[in-house]
């Protein structure tokens, strides 16, 4: 087993925390994993990115070369786009079609969801909407964007589910609840 | 036991378990988590019950890296074991100290982290630390991955204690900020007892004793080389075809091995200890090489130690000769043109769309130097040829879009130097704009200057009571800022308190416009706290 996965996104739109549960549950199926993150300066409201590499065997680069991701995981439109160049002929993009505009310059949302569609693996969810319809707050349509890429993460579904609860265990059963909405309301949609 | 750890939380633990005493550090990306994992390990042995009693770890953020550097090289005269991490241009705050303490030599273990920001990901340069252990004339470790980050910990207090010099320990971005999996022992190493030095002397160093002491450390170079020779760090593999050599320092050797698999075609020399180790190479020039490609992260270090190492007939490739990027980390796609000659299949290669625009970091919506630049901009504009001198931290951002503030941004506490030279060669109005983490790091000695010439500059402290750029950490000045500056000898009618929120505009520049117009050194602090940490405190008290 192995997958290579790019995650996107705005800094403060919660990248990390979709790793964070990937990792957990790699870690609990004994995988291999590597995770190269971006701090400081660039999280203010600008392009972060997160390699996420798991493997049943071990792995040596911390870096995903060009044209080796299995699967691109973006919480915004534009920024799935940035990362093409890494993604495999036949790789995956699992992304919020919603845009996140604080630049000026941003481009047509249409062109770039034409740009999306024409990637002939493509899941595009509107996960901020689904979070609220499955009762959960804004601030978890990142698990229902990770909800949706489960099909193509190469580890079981219930595995996350148990990742979830784990990880967002100290912050109380409500907010467990919330988050296993959304991870379900984006597994339903993806719908692969 | 296995945990998921950054590199910097490996480097953290490790030392944690190599019976660590006391770490000091001043936060920057991206060495920053190692002093906060410590920090959160230290919380939760203060509010668990039921651990068995282990020493405390002293772990408060120092004000600078110059004072960490002192502070743990007198926890090390004490016989304790002391670590201090910094970014690498921190590296040049604390060189004096660093430097020195080679000369004294050390009692306790004493470990360096210096982490190397190539690419310039959230910093001002790319410079190598690697210069400073060679220009120290001690012995440096540069991990290769985050297990190895964790042992080495580990293997360089045991390293420091035996050759008795402090070690710098060299990690890079990719390391600091990588997850992997992390084999950790069950049980950490008793700290060290209270034990001064035998001989003070060491640590006097009058020219006379410092004398004596260099030439131990010049006599010592040769035992240095020798534990880098026998290092289980540093391996030598003979390849299949020997003309063919590869070096690796680092974590490039992960690169190597992305673009190779287990290939056993090149020699390769892994290096991840130094001084360099003269007969491995040596070793690689007996066996046939004719061609050695040298894969380093940062400046080419070992490339240019190499071509001075071997006979002039084994050609020496990197990024020196532009085999590799002169700039910039490695990639695996970089290591890879390298290994094939350039000739990289591309072809189904996916591009950009050209819609696809930039996308830089900005202040965050509603922070307090958003104000404070907006108050500042209108009153610059009042007076042709206005300057101001920016600083390091978050409200560096003043130079981007929408503001385009500041005129310079070169180093911590160069905003309140430049803005006095400026005024010294004729400049007005000379402004200054600088945090008050980066105040109290490097910024207080120039203000002192600046009092004591009488130089007409404004000084805004834009106060957000944290080191916010790096995620808010302490900020060493909170609550004392006006004493400082009174103390340094600002009048106290020139030490002036805004609030930094829309609806004071008017007062703000009202209060600028008065400091512009007295003819001496003003200082305006625009005080309000940081948004992200105030949001964090609201959350923590419901």
């Amino acid at each position: 087993m192995k997958r290579d996965i790019i995650l996107a996104g705005v800094g403060g739109q919660g990248i990390l925390s979709i790793a964070t549960v990937i990792g957990d549950a790699a870690l609990n199926e004994g995988l291999y994993l590597k995770q190269a993150e971006v701090h400081g300066m660039s999280q203010r409201g600008g392009d972060v990115q997160s390699n996420l590499r798991l493997s049943s065997d071990p792995i040596y680069s911390d870096l995903i070369p060009k044209g080796g991701a299995d699967l691109i995981i973006s919480l915004e439109p534009m920024e799935a786009l940035r990362y093409l160049p890494y993604l495999k002929e036949d790789g995956w993009i699992v992304t919020s079609s919603k845009p996140f505009v604080n630049i000026p310059n941003y481009p047509e949302i249409e062109d770039v969801i034409k740009h999306i569609e024409a990637i002939s693996h493509h899941v595009l969810l509107d996960v901020e909407t689904l979070a609220k319809e499955a009762g959960a707050p804004a601030q978890a349509a990142n698990m229902v964007l990770l909800g949706a890429a489960i099909p193509m993460l190469g580890i079981d579904h219930d595995k996350i589910v148990e990742g979830v609860k784990r990880i967002f265990a100290r912050k109380g059963e409500a907010v467990v609840a919330a988050n296993l909405a959304a991870i379900e309301a984006g597994y339903q949609a993806s719908n692969i | 036991m296995k945990h998921l750890l950054l590199g910097d939380e490996a480097i953290a633990q490790g030392a944690i378990d190599a019976g660590l005493s006391g770490v000091y550090a001043y936060p920057g990306t991206p060495s920053t988590e190692i002093t906060e994992y410590i920090q959160l390990c230290e919380k939760r042995k203060a509010l668990s019950t039921n651990t068995v009693e282990t020493g405390k770890i002293f772990c408060q953020w120092a004000t600078n890296e110059k004072t960490a550097m002192e502070g743990a090289l007198g926890m090390s005269y004490m016989g304790k074991r002391a670590l201090v991490c910094m970014k690498h241009v921190g590296m040049n705050v604390c060189a004096d100290a660093f430097m020195n303490a080679a000369i004294t030599g050390i009692n306790g273990g004493l470990v360096v982290v210096a982490a190397d920001d190539p690419s310039m990901h959230s910093s001002q340069n790319e410079q190598d630390s690697r210069f400073y252990a060679k220009f120290a004339m001690i012995p440096c470790l540069e991990p290769s991955n985050q297990q190895e980050a964790y042992d080495m910990m580990h293997y360089a207090f045991d390293l420091s204690e035996s050759l008795r010099t402090p070690i710098l320990l060299r990690v890079t971005t990719r390391m600091a900020h990588s997850r992997a999996v992390v084999e950790t022992i069950d049980t950490p190493r008793e700290q060290n007892v209270l034990s001064a030095p035998e001989n003070t002397n060491h640590f006097i160093l009058l020219p006379a004793f410092a004398r004596k002491n260099y030439a131990e450390l010049v006599e010592a170079q040769a035992d240095f080389v020798q534990t880098s020779e026998e290092s289980l760090y540093n391996t030598y593999t003979k390849g299949i075809q020997p003309k063919k050599a590869i070096v690796t320092t680092g974590i490039a050797y992960n690169y190597l091995r992305e673009v190779i698999g287990d290939s056993q075609e090149a020699s390769v020399l892994k290096i991840t200890q130094y001084p360099f180790p003269a007969t491995m190479i040596n070793q690689l020039v007996a066996d046939g090489a004719e061609e050695i490609l040298v894969m380093e992260e940062g400046q080419p270090v070992v490339e240019e130690l190499l071509r001075g190492m071997v006979p002039s007939s084994v050609a020496v490739k990197g990024r020196l000769t532009g085999d590799l990027p002169r700039m910039g980390e490695l990639t695996p796609d970089c290591v890879r043109a390298a290994l094939e000659n350039g000739n990289v299949k591309t072809e189904s290669e996916k591009a950009v769309p050209e819609i696809v625009v930039g996308r830089p970091p900005a202040l965050c919506q509603g922070c307090g130097h958003r104000d404070m630049y907006a108050a500042l901009n209108e009153v610059a504009a009042e007076h042709e040829g206005s300057k101001i001198f920016g600083d390091i931290g978050c409200y560096t951002l003043g130079a981007l879009s929408p503001f385009h503030a500041i005129h310079a941004c070169v180093e911590m506490g160069a905003s309140i130097t430049m803005a006095k030279g400026a005024a010294d060669a004729g400049q007005f109005p000379s402004f200054a704009v600088i945090g008050d983490s980066t105040f109290t790091h490097s910024g207080m000695t120039g203000l002192l200057d600046c009092v004591n010439s009488k130089a007409n500059v404004v000084v805004l402290i834009s106060d957000n009571l944290t080191t916010g750029m790096t995620g808010g950490q302490d900020s060493a000045g909170t609550g004392r800022l006006e004493a400082i500056c009174l103390g340094l000898g600002v009048e106290p009618e020139h030490v002036r308190v805004v609030v930094p929120l829309p609806k004071n505009m008017e007062e703000i520049k009202q209060v600028l416009r008065e400091e512009v117009a007295y003819n001496g050194t003003s200082v305006v602090i625009a005080r309000r706290e940081c948004i992200q940490t105030l949001k964090r405190h609201l959350k923590a008290k419901k």
